[in-house]
């Protein structure tokens, strides 16, 4: 007796906080560290990024060009190329996610700042705002909803996106999926599976709620529409 | 004043949207600039508070270069209203109006209490203070555009075809509302139109210009109507001047008759024709016939001495009687503008 497998909930409740590497707490810390850190970043570069394309047109084409190409790299191939620089660590995970989250939102970001309509532009200059006072006062806040818009993908994309980092060993909780190679177990699949959904799901949720208090005038505007 | 010296505008490609414009907008009257579009009317607007930058001469603000001045300065000390307003969305109609006081530094309540004091005075609602630009209707967002440009009182206004984008019945009242509080602030207002019969509705003086960027001609409406410079002028005129000329001659002096009114209670019998029933607070009611005395038939009125021949013989022509119907402030009949009356003042305004 005893002997079999446990159940699902004896195994969560073994595995929670070990105290050793491996347990779930410890993923999911890993899991959010890994998909928060190149959302941050991806902000952070994107906006300068999407501000000059704006700015200088002619950067726009080659810059989003550029960032499409390394989206569409597989990750594998770019982990090994990383290693080497990087070695097997959770930077080497972050690196291509920062990336492919530049990619999604640098064109929000441009198409955030062209949702502006030209009269608005227009007339923010007619009456007399300088043009950083402009861009700060008027053009972002108008871009806010569109960058927000990219900014939800990027975050989910990027909580799912890196489980893959479990091939070198750095996947968070997608770390629970590669044991499920070796030994046909279910229950860490399904945690891995149900935490990292509900990781998103939150991410997604904060982001609404940040859409919501940021530009009450779009949430006006639809329940006026409807 | 605003003056025009010599200035020309040639933009980067050869065209030349502006050519050679010698021109003033007097302090405290509308100037409009009309014409086709490039003609150069919506480029020379935007050259006086440096939008765009002129080429060739200069323009002066009281004597002042405005290229001397640096733009966003000059701009906050100029009121600004175009076609769809360009009011912000992401910010409360109070916020919008009191745009360029924030700009200013202005302490927030005092920039707010002056945007409520605006909102009334171009005839909007208090409550819309809290609404975004969105549910407001074009009309009521174009009356938005205005209080904002206003904000400041600035001396000068500058409104790029304010009224072009919404529908006719809003752009009268738009139009009325715009000459009511020209009444009472006596700005130097710069209006580009391309309708004639705004800028003539709205002109202390309509300078023509034509493609290319060159004046036509600069005149009071009335001289426009009578005096068209050349052929382009008169074309773009278009074929009713004469009629539209009448809008310039007062009713002040039309013969009336008081003698053709009668009871509602009826009797009284006439030589005349048609005689006008009026009730007893003195308004009118219909006309009566000789043949069919128990038929009202419908009439037309304008008010004496305020409202223009214009008005007058179209009064005259919604009745079957011929007669137009002169009526005082509060709409009691002061007497009736036969034919003959009519033909009077409209031989004396072919004259003159």
């Amino acid at each position: 007796m005893g002997d079999g497998p446990p159940s699902l909930w004896e195994w969560i409740g073994r595995n929670w906080d070990t105290g050793r590497a491996g347990s779930i707490k410890d993923l999911l810390i890993d899991h959010l560290t890994m998909s928060l850190v190149p959302i941050l970043f991806a902000l952070i570069v994107a906006l300068p990024l999407g501000l000059a394309c704006v700015r200088w047109r002619w950067l726009y084409q080659p810059a989003s060009g550029l960032m499409n190409v390394v989206y569409a790299l597989p990750s594998l191939p770019v982990f090994m190329l990383l290693i080497s620089v990087t070695g097997l660590s959770q930077t080497t995970v972050i690196i291509p996610l920062a990336f492919y989250g530049v990619a999604v939102l640098l064109p929000a970001v441009v198409g955030g700042l062209d949702s502006v309509p030209d009269h608005v532009r227009q007339s923010a200059v007619a009456m007399g705002f300088s043009p950083l006072r402009r861009l700060l006062a008027v053009e972002l806040p108008i871009a806010v909803p569109v960058v927000l818009a990219g900014l939800r993908v990027v975050a989910v994309s990027s909580i799912s996106l890196v489980s893959v980092g479990a091939l070198i060993g750095q996947g968070g909780l997608g770390g629970l999926f590669t044991r499920a190679y070796q030994n046909p177990f279910m229950p860490p699949v399904i945690v891995g599976i149900v935490l990292i959904v509900l990781l998103a799901l939150i991410a997604d949720g904060l982001l609404v709620l940040a859409q919501r208090v940021l530009t009450p005038w779009v949430r006006v505007r639809k329940g006026a529409a409807s | 004043m605003i003056t025009f010296d010599a200035v020309t505008k040639r933009f980067p490609d050869g065209t030349v949207a502006v050519d050679d414009l010698t021109m003033e907008a007097p302090t405290g009257e509308i100037t409009v600039l009309v014409g086709p579009s490039g003609c150069g009317k919506t480029t020379s607007l935007r050259m006086i508070n440096r939008m765009i930058d002129a080429s060739e001469g200069q323009i002066l603000l009281d004597g002042v270069p405005v290229q001397s001045i640096d733009p966003p300065t000059l701009r906050r000390g100029i009121g600004y209203v175009i076609q769809q307003a360009g009011l912000f969305p992401h910010r409360k109609i109070v916020d919008n109006i009191a745009t360029v006081p924030y700009l200013l530094g202005w302490d927030r309540k005092k920039a707010r209490d002056r945007a409520m004091e605006l909102l009334e005075r171009v005839g909007l609602d208090p409550a819309l203070a809290g609404r975004y630009p969105f549910q407001l209707s074009g009309g009521q967002q174009q009356r938005v555009g205005v209080a904002r440009a206003l904000a400041a009182d600035p001396p000068v206004l500058l409104m790029d075809e304010p009224f072009s984008a919404v529908d006719p019945v809003v752009r009268t009242s738009l139009q009325e509302e715009l000459l009511r509080l020209q009444g009472e602030l006596n700005k130097t207002i710069v209006f580009v139109t391309h309708d004639i019969d705004e800028a003539i509705k709205l002109g202390d003086r309509v300078a023509v210009l034509r493609v290319g960027g060159r004046l036509a001609q600069l005149a009071a409406p009335k001289t426009l109507l009578s005096e068209p410079s050349d052929d382009f002028v008169r074309e773009f005129l278009g074929h009713d001047r004469g009629i539209r000329r009448l809008q310039f001659v007062s009713t002040e002096g039309l013969r009336l008759r008081t003698d053709l009114t009668v009871r509602q209670d009826g009797g009284g019998s006439s030589e005349e024709p048609w005689r006008l029933v009026v009730d007893e607070q003195g308004g009118p009611v219909g006309w009566i016939s000789w043949s069919r005395p128990d038929e009202l038939e419908p009439f037309g009125t304008f008010l004496y001495g305020r409202d223009s021949m214009r008005s007058a013989l179209d009064a005259a022509l919604l009745s079957p009687s011929g007669c137009s119907v002169a009526v005082d402030d509060e709409g009691k009949v002061v007497g009736v503008a036969t034919r003959e009356a009519l033909d009077e003042a409209l031989a004396e305004a072919a004259d003159g």
